[in-house]
């Protein structure tokens, strides 16, 4: 009886490893068709709207200059949705080999397509019609006007506020670290130390801009402090959490096996301290960005946030949404490269850990 | 295996130790009263004792984790002071690295030293010593605790140390592992002559693997007798010499918690 029990087993399993994966079904080809055709056709939707919705209100369209072609914001906005239509064709087709994608890609079809026809309805609204109360709320393919006009400027301010960034974040993530061991190895710099990290890590960094801008030579250095500032108490306060809460074994451990303590602190504590590290830097990340645009905003020759406060001057407000797009799309790519480099560092977690 | 056991061959020295400390009502507990032992070298010494009896305290101020109130601990002529890694100590949990790879766990101790250099064929012998090819990449919660006990061990001796301290490492593990583990101990034993001193409440595990026994008493932790095991390797866990001294030693551990302390107050 167990016998027979058993040679059946194999093939049950293999009936339900072709319809579960890791313990969820698998989607269907045809329901991956349905939801590859929704995905797309919000955008197609979209383009559709564009093109053939007549342009009812007086909107002034002009064409510029981009390499050899000649371009309205609205042929523009035509491409950009066909490049977003041909990279989510193409994620989707890719996605159809592997059973995780493929219930990824499924489960974000409502979603895309809702952002297709959200963006057809407000480049009716927007643009065609007029109907929002403008220039406060101007059309999808208006905004993208801002990169005709000006995107070798946008681009500069871009790469401005990029460089501020690295060079503040870079050596806040270095202080912070470094005077977090310190905090949490030596009790006497706790006590010193820890108190005066507590009391001034409540105060938004910006708060020190006008100290900022009269002792520092530059405003980009003065901006740089800031966020250095910014991510120094959080990134600080947690390594010294971390470093304080290691297991007293684990420290017995090394003794044991003859570390001294250079081996203690760099091979025993900052790797036990890492997961709270990496709080740290993703809340100082958070900080940063609010700390970058805010300087940038009240002061510097340069930077996406000097480009809003420029463009607000004037009334364009496309340009004003142009700009929180780069940011949008900029603070994600650096937001992903921190997760990233976090994976990689606490790759002993997984799988051990609920993230 | 026969050992000539004389004063000579003596590796480490317990002379007059005694530790005590405080619990958390503030009652004074006298953790290890008035003990002396001698360890030699290179034998297999079990102690044994209920819980509370001060046998991981014994081990632990052996290893140099903690020190005693008085008396003195000498190895091989030296005080003992502080942790050395010439004492090395597995943990009843193991105490991996959780970092770390199996592979760079086990190089820990060379690592620590700054020989690694000149050592790495000694880990990757290690590996194959305890059976763990192709896990040396694996991180230590994706392998089983009979394997991560084995880590550890292979850890602490990677250090070639003159003593190898084990505090109950195979306590929480099944049998099956446990009898692997305790074959892989007598074995490593065996090949390195280490002298290895293993704190345990398994009797079995004691006799099984130990050329003596310590059956320690609790409150006040002292030594209440030490047992020569004489049986030949390898040693049957069902042989009726075996059984003789497995009920020899429960009796003296029942006759030690013959008057029952109470072990808590309500």
């Amino acid at each position: 009886m167990r016998n027979l029990v058993k040679s059946y087993l194999p093939a049950i399993a293999t009936i339900k490893a072709k319809q579960e994966y890791r313990g969820e079904k698998i989607a269907s080809g045809w329901e991956w068709t349905v939801k590859l055709i929704f995905t797309l056709s919000g955008f197609i939707a979209a383009i559709a709207a564009n093109i053939f919705v007549k342009q009812i209100a007086d909107v002034e369209i002009k064409s510029y200059n981009v390499g050899a072609f000649l371009l309205t914001f609205n042929d523009l906005y035509r491409l950009v949705l066909l490049a977003i239509i041909l990279l989510y064709a193409a994620i989707g087709i890719f996605s159809y080999f592997d059973p995780g994608r493929r219930a990824k890609f499924i489960s974000r079809a409502p979603f895309r397509l809702a952002v297709g026809i959200g963006l057809a309805v407000w480049d009716i609204l927007g643009t065609k019609l007029l109907l929002l109360p403008q220039p406060f709320f101007p059309g999808p393919a208006k905004i993208l006007e801002a990169f005709l006009i000006e995107s070798g400027f946008i681009y500069e301010n871009m790469l401005y506020s990029l460089r501020l960034f690295f060079v503040g974040f870079t050596l806040g993530v270095i202080f912070g670290i470094g005077t977090g061991i310190l905090i949490g190895w030596f009790p006497k710099v706790y006590y010193w130390v820890y108190p005066v990290l507590k009391l001034t890590g409540v105060i938004p960094a910006v708060a020190w801009m006008p100290f900022a801008l009269t002792l520092f030579p530059t405003p980009f250095s003065a901006a740089a402090f800031l966020i250095v500032i910014c991510a120094w108490f959080s990134i600080a306060a947690l390594t010294a959490q971390g470093i304080q809460s290691t297991p007293k074994w684990q420290f017995e451990v090394a003794k044991t096996l003859g570390a001294k303590t250079p081996y203690l602190v760099f091979r025993v504590a900052v790797p036990h301290a890492m997961p709270q590290i990496f709080t740290g830097i993703s809340n100082a990340n958070g900080f940063a960005f609010t700390t970058l645009v805010m300087a940038e905003m009240m002061g510097q020759p340069g930077g996406l946030g000097y480009y809003i406060n420029l463009s607000k001057v004037w009334s364009a407000y496309y340009k004003v949404y142009a700009s929180i797009l780069v940011m949008a799309v900029l603070f994600s790519i650096i937001m992903k490269i921190i997760a990233f480099i976090r994976a990689y560092m606490l790759r002993w977690q997984k799988g051990w850990v609920k993230e | 295996m026969s050992r000539n056991l004389s004063a000579a061959d003596i590796i480490l020295r317990i002379e007059n130790v005694n530790r005590t400390y405080y619990d958390n009502s503030d009652n004074h507990v006298e953790a290890l009263s008035n003990i002396n032992l001698n360890v030699y070298r290179g034998e297999f010494l079990s102690i044994i004792g209920s819980s509370g009896c001060g046998k991981t305290t014994l081990l632990r101020l052996i290893a140099g984790l903690d020190k005693p109130e008085s008396g003195s601990l000498i190895l091989d002529g030296e005080q003992i002071t502080g942790p050395d890694p010439e004492r090395g100590y597995v943990f009843q949990h193991g105490g991996l690295f959780q970092w770390l790879t199996v592979e760079k766990n086990i190089a820990t101790g060379l690592k620590a030293r700054h020989v690694y250099r000149e050592n790495k064929e000694k880990v990757k012998n290690f590996i194959e010593l305890i059976g763990l090819n192709g896990f040396e990449k694996a991180f230590p919660h994706q392998i089983s605790g009979g394997m991560a006990q084995r880590v550890a061990i292979a850890r602490a001796l990677i250090n070639n140390p003159k003593l190898l301290l084990l505090d109950e490492p195979m306590g929480a593990l099944d049998s099956f592992t446990r009898a692997d583990i305790q074959d892989k101990l007598l074995q490593l034993h065996r090949e390195n002559n280490t002298t290895m001193i293993l704190v345990t409440h398994d009797v079995d595990e004691a006799i099984y693997l130990s050329d003596r026994v310590v059956i320690m008493t609790p409150r006040p932790g002292k030594i209440s007798e030490i047992m020569e095991i004489g049986l030949p390797h390898p040693r049957h866990r069902g042989g009726s010499e075996f059984l003789s001294i497995r009920r020899s030693i429960l009796e003296k551990l029942q006759l030690a918690s013959a008057m029952p302390q109470p072990e808590y107050n309500i």
